[in-house]
């Protein structure tokens, strides 16, 4: 190690001030700050010890958080391709794996590689470090598509997201909207169909069986509130609460397990990194919203028990991985339960009334991102009127 | 009416090489120093002498030239030896060669029925010429406090909860009369009253216990309890246009022993702390002393910091270095200029940390645990990501994150609402502490309070 620390060190003269390839000094210090932790000690004056903490470390404990996601997501690939042929096996089987494997792995490759090079340009040009933020956003992209979507959609999605959700405001940090959701919504808006109706199944070409739809249990769900009938019967089987609990339904690849997004929770509640209350509230504000659907009653969607709407489609996902994300959410802990519980409301409103977004999380995520400081403002305000109430000049 | 306060956010730091309650014997420093950056807010220092001047304890060394009648004192007898410029010929540190028996200058003494009667303006004009007067700290701003204000308040914390803070009732031990003479004095400049914050979870100890005629309240919690800011924002809060001055138990001594004795009196119990330190006691010296002797053939290894204060607030100095003004101690820990091989994501469990990301396992090894902490960063300068940690560590009704957003968009109606004249660098260091980010928060905390000064 100490061989390896030392020819960095080594290096690094050339990527300083005046050195030949200065230009490119927040690449090597990306770099070399993986590698090994800067040697970088307290100024003169302020706190003379740190804590142990850094962004880095940060980022990747919500990246280690999404990994049970990931894994469950590629052996669900190869589930779901299986049981759509006809030629279902166990879960856990390897074949489900190495299927799986072989149409997911490339997809975070891509999101990983598209990302990585934008964020590297910016590094250059507007000469700012990398931004660990990256290491979630990578991850988190590929998790919130299905497995049949082209690579370059991937691709495009995400240097749009970077680009357009973050770097133009300035980088991790600076953003407004999350950036995993900006990618997404850039690809539901202008690839509608290699995102919606029946893409949820990677086939890869084989014939599916005699009455394979392909449906996600949230399209099911809909058009109950058009054809009448009773949700829970057409949902049937296939979308038990169990199954949909446990995410053996076709989805994007990493939402469709509440079981283990409540594991990544757990991880990510455990840790701090990300918000209890966000995460109780998104799911609690959805709940609320069903039960008063409940109440209404109007058509049958509506009258699904309030509780599947937590296991259905990404909402579990957005809650834990989406509406958590720091930046973008409220800053002020008041303020993270009413974001939360709006999210969580929004996204059954969208899921049941509008006929053009069968899935509501990922708007109410990004319309609740572009009111999360109104929401902080009125937080914030409360606070100078109580410092201002006892002031008497 | 005295009040309790229970705080509960917060965070203590618990470091190894606490000073254990006993002095050294006979181990006196030779140089001491006055340091002009030691006095926030300090702008243009004159000097009072020259080199080769001989000076008494309480002899005036400097003052500030917008504030001409405050003294700067040297705090011992002897030979002014040299006077330490830096860029622009600003002056660093007048050092002074102490002579072997103390001699002071001479100043009016008074018996406790004389001290009474003492009116505010002859207690200020002797207390402003002695040396004793920048032991008063103004808030907002925590600055020399000006003389002509009559503060609406006068508040004194009597424990600290710093990292290895010195016991200051230790420290005091045996100055009963020279505290309550000071508490005295101290009454004739507020019509207000003076508070005396004790902690809740400690015997008061005797030299507090039974000053009369003031105000004694209780706090509890974690660091920062301790600070009489933190105190103040609980008891009595600082609005805008609002004046309160603060001053530290040992303050109130030396101005106590100012009028009882009729002398400068700047000898002090000094704390030689941390984990590098091998016998961790206190030293009898004097303000500004030089740390050499006290650290000379005390320290475990070479490659370490010294710190003049505690790891949170205190400065870096050099081996050769200098006591601070107010500090009173001083903390020694391992210099942390190392790289570590994927120190980012490595499990740790000896080093401490607020939060509990990944690997970061210190939080499972109970309260008790004495760390050693080095000074390294453990990361990079960042943009504000993480969010309501430093609400955690703040126990006070302030949102820490909006305030230092204004002040480095420089927009003067929100530093003002948020409470900028209710802090000052102490009471947001943990903030610096734990942040993810690793921004310079007290060093913001300062900008902004300047601009807020001069704006």
């Amino acid at each position: 190690m100490k061989f390896l620390h030392n020819l960095l060190e080594k290096q690094k003269p050339m990527f300083e001030k005046g050195g030949k390839l200065e230009k490119f000094y927040y690449l090597f210090e990306a770099g070399e700050t993986f590698m090994f932790s800067p040697p970088s000690t307290a100024k003169n004056k302020g706190v003379q010890v740190r804590d142990a903490i850094d962004l880095k470390r940060m980022m990747m404990t919500v990246v280690i958080a999404m990994i049970p996601c990931l894994i469950f997501g590629i052996f669900n690939t190869g589930y779901q391709h299986h049981v759509a042929i006809g030629e279902a096996t166990t879960f856990l089987s390897l074949e489900n794996f190495l299927f799986g494997a072989r149409w997911v792995l490339p997809i975070v490759l891509v999101s990983y590689a598209a990302g990585g090079i934008i964020e590297a340009i910016f590094a250059v040009v507007r000469k700012h470090p990398i931004n660990e933020g990256f290491l979630v956003t990578g991850m988190l992209i590929p998790l919130i598509v299905p497995a049949t979507i082209p690579l370059w959609q991937v691709a495009l999605a995400t240097v749009f997201g970077v680009l357009v959700g973050k770097e133009i405001f300035g980088g991790t940090g600076m953003n407004i909207l999350n950036v995993a959701m900006t990618s997404r919504a850039f690809l539901y808006f202008a690839y509608p169909s290699q995102i919606s109706g029946a893409v949820w199944t990677q086939l890869a070409d084989k014939t599916p069986v005699d009455g394979f739809t392909g449906a996600t249990a949230l399209a099911v769900a809909y058009d109950t509130s058009t054809a009448g009938g009773n949700v829970v019967s057409a949902l049937g089987d296939t979308f038990s609460f169990n199954n949909l609990f446990m995410g053996l339904v076709p989805g994007s690849i990493g939402e469709t397990s509440t079981l283990w997004v409540l594991v990544g929770a757990l991880i990510l509640i455990a840790t701090g990194v990300g918000s209890w209350k966000i995460i109780v509230s998104v799911f609690g504000g959805a709940f609320i919203m069903g039960a008063i659907f409940n109440a209404a009653g109007i058509n049958p969607f509506m009258d699904m028990p309030a509780h599947y709407h937590l296991v259905m489609g990404g909402l579990a996902f957005g809650a834990v991985f989406m509406a958590t994300d720091p930046v973008s959410a409220a800053h002020t802990e008041t303020g993270k339960w009413i974001y939360g519980i709006l999210i969580g409301m929004l996204s059954v409103l969208i899921r049941v009334v509008n006929p053009a977004y069968p899935e509501g999380i990922m708007l109410a995520v990004l319309l609740m991102n572009v009111f999360a400081p109104l929401i902080d403002f009125y937080v914030i305000q409360a606070n100078k009127k109580r410092r201002l109430a006892r002031a008497t000049v | 009416m005295s009040k309790i306060i229970k705080l509960k956010k917060g965070f203590d730091i618990n470091l190894a090489g606490k000073a254990a309650h006993k002095i050294a014997d006979s181990v006196h420093p030779e140089t001491f120093a006055i340091k002009p950056t030691d006095f926030v807010g300090m702008k243009r220092p004159k000097l009072l002498v020259n080199e080769g001047d001989n000076v008494k304890a309480g002899t005036p060394i400097l003052f500030d030239k917008m504030q001409e009648n405050v003294m700067y004192c040297s705090p011992v007898s002897g030979e002014i030896v040299e006077v330490k410029r830096g860029a622009k010929r600003k002056i660093l540190e007048v050092k002074i060669l102490a002579d072997k028996t103390i001699e002071y200058e001479s100043f009016q003494s008074y018996s406790p029925s004389d001290i009474t009667g003492l009116s505010r303006e002859e207690a200020q004009a002797q207390m402003m010429k002695s040396g004793v007067w920048p032991n008063i700290i103004q808030r907002p701003f925590g600055v020399v406090a000006n003389e002509n204000d009559s503060p609406k308040a006068i508040h004194i914390s009597a424990f600290d909860t710093h990292p290895l803070a010195a016991d200051i009732a230790f420290t005091l031990q045996g100055e009963e009369d020279a505290f309550k003479t000071g508490i005295n004095i101290l009454k004739k400049f507020t019509e207000g009253k003076i508070h005396l914050n004790h902690n809740l979870n400690a015997e008061v100890s005797k030299v507090f216990a039974n000053v009369e005629g003031i105000e004694h309240n209780k706090f509890s919690g974690p660091h920062p309890a301790g600070n009489v800011g933190v105190q103040i924002h609980h008891l009595d809060p600082i609005n805008k246009g609002d004046i309160a001055w603060t001053v530290t138990p040992y303050g109130v001594a030396q101005i106590g022993k100012l009028f009882s004795q009729g002398k400068y009196d700047a000898s002090r119990l000094v704390a030689v702390c941390g984990s590098e330190v091998k016998t961790p006691q206190y030293y009898k010296t004097y303000s500004g002393g030089a740390i050499n002797k006290l650290v000379e053939g005390n320290v475990k290894q070479d490659h370490v910091r010294y710190i003049s204060g505690n790891v949170l607030t205190g400065e870096k100095i050099e081996k050769d270095g200098y006591l601070s003004f107010y500090a009173n101690s001083i903390t020694v820990i391992p210099e942390g200029d190392h790289s570590e091989f994927m120190g980012w994501i490595m499990p740790k469990k000896d080093v401490l940390s607020f939060h509990r990301a990944w690997g970061l396992f210190s939080f499972l090894n109970g309260k008790d645990k004495e760390y050693v902490l080095d000074s390294n960063t453990n990361g990079e300068d960042r943009a504000f990501v993480q969010t309501g940690t430093f609400e955690k560590v703040t126990p006070m009704d302030i949102y820490p994150t909006f305030l230092l957003k204004a002040i480095l968009s420089e927009d003067f109606d929100n530093m003002e609402a948020l409470g900028i004249y209710e802090v000052i660098e102490e009471d947001l260091a943990l903030c610096e502490f734990v942040d993810v980010s690793k921004h310079d928060v007290q060093h913001m905390v300062r900008e902004g309070i300047e601009l807020i000064q001069n704006g």
